[in-house]
């Protein structure tokens, strides 16, 4: 156990921890050269297409240094806010962080809520400045930077290049220095913590574990202590490139176990395993259950996929514990799904992964947050409000609740206005204002968690010229004045259109989806007026003029196939959209609402 | 029966709008016309077992040719192939090509019908379009053809930026006032990547409004089918025994051959097309090479062409003919989709024939893509 390490690589998103993983993997000979490609760890289509982590990876390594065998398991996590609980997952399997640091970006939004996650579990911090090679980076300032930080010494600060490779046997020597090898009895009674699990076609449920105590051993009889079941250990080994199956997985060493589970739900990740027989006392503290922060309803293109979608969901939550959902039906839209996600990145990545990898085409309705409601007949209980249609009747309503959330967000001095004005139009109220450095300031605001849902990442991008980074945590909830604004598509209501919304803003927002749904949803052979309403009282109107000219004129002998094809695409472009009434809406209309100032 | 196009990829300058192939280098004149008549000869099997009903000489500008050379390509197709008695030639001419001696040579050659394009009388529509010719040459030329040809054709272009009704009007009443008996006539159309599509974007000319060309296209129909027309197809009008048979040959699915480059050709079950390219064609050809591409077609593909030409001509879509040629599975799905839109009336059914109403017209392709049968 002396020759063990487990540590975690942190850092704000794009850092480059992937990058300098795949370096680490190199140095230590864990990968050979024709197994190498950029990010490999980001196993996903997704993860590479997108060049960003959106799951953990653990992976162990073997380096000998200074005459003596190591083994190190390193989990690479995650840097985007929707996905932080990855990395408290990753973080409680860990004596050690590599934190690392952009010298071109300096401190972001995550460097410092990770960081915290990290001190929180009491990790060693190793921290790494890394992308020196940019002809951009600012080694000395940001090194101040880090030491302020975490007020450690500079020297501590280990300068390193994802991209050359530079500092990476530095790296490799502090985690061994630096990090504290694992404690732990492996003489005592089986005591593991389940930080990930992951769901193969062939095998089923694949648990990732980190032993703290004895050796969980093949064909051990073994217990989840949370969900009190039973399972055979059929196998158990380590987490190199491939798997590794060994005949046991002892203390202090991070391994995976097939048990024939075929549901992720049966795997709580922060579950402590231990032996049937002779179980352990210690219960490895759990984690909260992840609370979805944003819903919309999904829904099939074709009605008739229902069953087929509902099939895909279910496979993707095997994947991905994460992802909740519960069957609605929409008057507009038919049967569907309500479902919960992390944030927006997580919604969007849900839908992309249910066309790509089940084929499934789907309108994802406009999203919002989770309200309380409280009626006047029962004000004590809260009634909760995951889709706009359940909002109660407005007369019998007491009070709504809605979600609010501490934001920091770390930007440069010059833009400091921009970021105020932003956040205090989307109900944003300031609490604290410091100076990181004469350039750098952190903001923190409370503000509702609706109010980054529609439209905030973009706006921020934009009003910041891409300087500045966000993070956010819940702090509970506030009674707000919300209405609900209906929106009619020849005269009729699509519920799937509908959302709660700040009653000072609910004209103006009105009046933008309008305009926005007059732009989006394509002319038709007859006119469709469109109206935006709260209640019964109509605050904005378009009309989509009725198509005059459909066809081309021309048609010769050799426009013939071409023409065929335009128009066959253009039947399968109409088949991507939903028909609600007699109304062809295109699926990118009922995101309308997120993209209001484009 | 059968045709023959021959693509004739010359013009004297680029109009506006016009995606067409053509190079406005005659400097390879020479050497394509004997690549043309060498894919004549290498194609001659293919019409083995059927007469040629009609030719047509298109473009690009084909009035460009000299008339020994139209003389030369006619021959060249009596050689390898069987004409009918009375074939239907048809020659594309421009207005500027259109001279009295030219007009008088063209008389005594076997072109039996000329289309010309017009497209407006006035110059302001010409110039906005840069057509090569003026008004003046668009009213002399057809004085000189209507002497010595009876069955001629004009293609007039409305929607154009600026034209309003009233001279629409009269340039409708100018055709008719020469008494021709047919009239091709297109709505004025933005193609990707064309100059007229830049000089739009870029705010130099107007955008095109689909709300005044749908009424001009129905001051068309009004005026021309007051004066004897039959509106045969969408763009087309002709009087009793003017339609043209070329083209109707290609509405109706009948086989034809087409000749230099980008020419398409239709077997029955295949597409195919001669790449866009005038060198690459002649290099091919000198090489024996047939340098077109194919694709043949499937039962959905037929059914969908069917449809899409079916609607845009008096001749319809015949229930019978769905049935029978694809199967009654065709027939049913046809008749469920076409459902909304007789509601609408945009479609109606006569004599178990699907055809469009004329409020549809204008909205015909979107129609027809709807009744489309796609394969996922
Ligand atoms: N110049 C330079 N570029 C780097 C270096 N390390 C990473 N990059 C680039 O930075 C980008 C982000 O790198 P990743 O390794 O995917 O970053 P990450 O921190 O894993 O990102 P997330 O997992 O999405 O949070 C990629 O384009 C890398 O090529 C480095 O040391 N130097
Ligand atoms: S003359 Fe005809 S083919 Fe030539 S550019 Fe003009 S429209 Fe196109
Ligand atoms: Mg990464």
């Amino acid at each position: 156990m002396k020759h063990i390490r487990n540590f975690c690589i942190i850092a704000h998103i794009d850092h480059g921890k992937s990058t300098l993983a795949d370096r680490l993997l190199d140095f230590t000979g864990a990968v050979t050269a024709r197994e190498k490609q950029d990010q490999l760890l980001d196993s996903m289509d997704l993860e590479r297409e997108r060049g960003i982590t959106i799951k953990s990876h653990a992976i162990q390594m073997e380096y000998t240094y200074e005459g003596q065998e190591y083994v190190l398991n390193l989990i690479d996590t995650p840097g985007h806010v929707d996905f932080s609980y990855e990395v408290s997952r990753s973080i409680a399997a860990c004596e050690g962080a590599l934190l690392i640091v952009d010298a071109a970006q300096s401190i972001q939004a995550q460097t410092i809520s990770n960081l915290y996650l990290a001190l929180e579990n009491d990790l060693e911090i190793i921290p790494v400045l890394n992308k020196v090679d940019l002809p951009s980076a600012n080694p000395e300032e940001v090194t101040d930077d880090i030491v302020d930080l975490l007020g450690c010494d500079p020297e501590e600060v280990i300068h390193a290049s994802g991209k050359t490779g530079f500092g990476v046997d530095n790296i490799l020597k502090a985690i061994i220095e630096r990090v504290p090898a694992p404690k732990g009895d492996p003489e005592a009674p089986l005591q593991a913590l389940i930080f990930d699990s992951v769901y193969n076609t062939f095998r089923g449920i694949e648990t990732y574990f980190r032993v703290f105590n004895g050796e969980i051993k093949k064909g051990q009889k073994i217990k989840f202590v949370a969900t009190d079941k039973e399972y055979y250990a059929d196998e158990v080994g380590t987490l190199k490139l491939n798997q590794v199956p060994k005949k046991s997985v002892k203390a202090g060493d991070v391994g995976y176990l097939i048990t024939g589970i075929k549901t992720a739900k049966e795997v709580k990740v922060g579950d402590t395993i231990t032996d049937f027989a002779n179980p352990t006392t210690n219960i490895v503290e759990g984690f909260e259950d992840v609370k979805p922060m944003v819903f919309a309803g999904i829904y099939p293109v074709d009605t008739e996929d229902y069953e087929e979608l509902r099939a895909s969901m279910e496979k993707l939550q095997l994947n991905d514990a994460s992802l909740v959902f519960q069957p609605e039906s929409s008057a507009a839209l038919g049967f569907g799904f309500r479902c919960g996600f992390l944030g927006m990145l997580h919604m969007e990545i849900i839908q992309e992964r249910l066309e790509r990898e089940f084929d499934m085409t789907v309108i994802t309705t406009v999203p919002n947050v989770s309200y309380h409601a409280y009626t006047n007949k029962n004000p004590d209980e809260a009634f909760i409000v995951n889709n706009p249609s359940d909002l109660p009747e407005p007369t019998t309503i007491n009070r709504v609740e809605e979600p609010f959330i501490k934001a920091t967000i770390i930007t440069k001095a010059d833009f400091v206005g921009n970021v105020m004005s932003l956040c205090i139009e989307k109900r944003g109220m300031i609490m604290n204002q410091t100076y990181l450095t004469p350039e750098r300031v952190e903001l923190t605001f409370e503000m509702p968690l609706a109010e980054i849902v529609f439209d905030f990442y973009d706006r921020l991008k934009t009003v910041s010229k891409g300087y500045a980074s966000f993070d956010y945590s819940p702090i509970g909830m506030k009674v707000s004045k919300l209405v609900r604004l209906d929106i009619l598509l020849n005269a009729q209501t699509v519920d799937a259109l509908s959302a709660l919304i700040h009653a000072d803003n609910a004209h103006t927002i009105g009046k933008k989806m309008c305009e926005k749904l007059k732009e989006l949803i394509p002319r038709q052979q007859f006119d469709i007026p469109i109206q935006a309403a709260i209640g019964a009282k109509i605050i904005s109107r378009e009309t989509i003029k009725a198509l005059r000219k459909d066809v081309t004129a021309k048609c010769y002998g050799g426009d013939i196939s071409r023409k065929r094809k335009l128009l066959e695409k253009q039947k399968k472009g109409k088949k991507r959209m939903r028909q609600v009434g007699n109304v062809e809406i295109p699926q990118q209309a009922f995101m309308a609402v997120l993209k209001l100032n484009d | 029966m059968s045709g023959i196009y021959i693509h004739i990829p010359f013009c004297k300058q680029a109009c506006h709008y016009c995606d067409f192939h053509f190079s406005t280098s005659l400097k390879k004149k020479d050497e394509l016309i004997h690549a043309l008549a060498k894919e004549l000869l290498m194609r001659k099997t293919e019409f083995k077992h059927s007469t040629v009903d009609t030719i047509y000489f298109g473009g690009g500008t084909p009035s460009l040719l000299s008339i020994s050379e139209i003389q030369f390509l006619i021959d060249t197709i009596h050689q390898h192939f069987t004409v009918s008695e009375a074939p239907e030639i048809t020659l594309e001419a421009n207005p500027d090509d259109l001279s009295v001696s030219k007009v008088e040579m063209l008389a005594q050659s076997p072109i039996n019908r000329l289309s010309i394009g017009i497209q407006s009388f006035f110059e302001a529509d010409l110039k906005l379009m840069n057509r090569a010719h003026n008004s003046t040459e668009a009213i002399e030329c057809l004085e000189e053809a209507t002497k010595h040809f009876d069955n001629i054709s004009i293609d007039l272009i409305y929607g154009i930026p600026g034209l309003t009704n009233a001279k629409w009007q009269e340039n409708i009443e100018t055709a008719l006032s020469y008494n021709i008996p047919h009239i091709s006539s297109y709505a004025l159309t933005v193609e990707p990547k064309t100059a007229l599509e830049r000089f739009i974007k870029k705010g130099i000319i107007e955008n095109v409004d689909d709300d005044a060309a749908q009424e001009q296209f129905h001051i068309l129909i009004d005026t021309l089918e007051a004066h004897d027309f039959v509106h045969y197809e969408l763009s087309n009008f002709g009087k009793a025994n003017y339609f043209s048979r070329n083209n109707s040959a290609y509405w109706q699915g009948k086989p034809y051959l087409g000749i230099g480059p980008s020419a398409h050709s239709f077997n029955g079950n295949e597409r195919s097309w001669n790449v866009r390219n005038n060198s690459i064609y002649i290099q091919n050809i000198e090489n024996d090479i047939l340098p077109k591409e194919t694709e043949t077609l499937t039962t959905t593909d037929k059914y969908n062409e069917y449809i899409m030409t079916g609607l845009r001509t008096i001749w319809g879509v015949s229930l019978d003919k769905v049935a029978q040629d694809f199967g009654k599975n065709y027939k049913d799905y046809l008749l469920l989709q076409a459902e909304s839109f007789i509601n609408q009336q945009l479609l109606y059914i006569d004599n178990e024939k699907l055809l469009v109403t004329k409020k549809g017209k204008f909205l015909s392709d979107g129609i027809a893509s709807d009744l489309f049968k796609i394969n996922l």
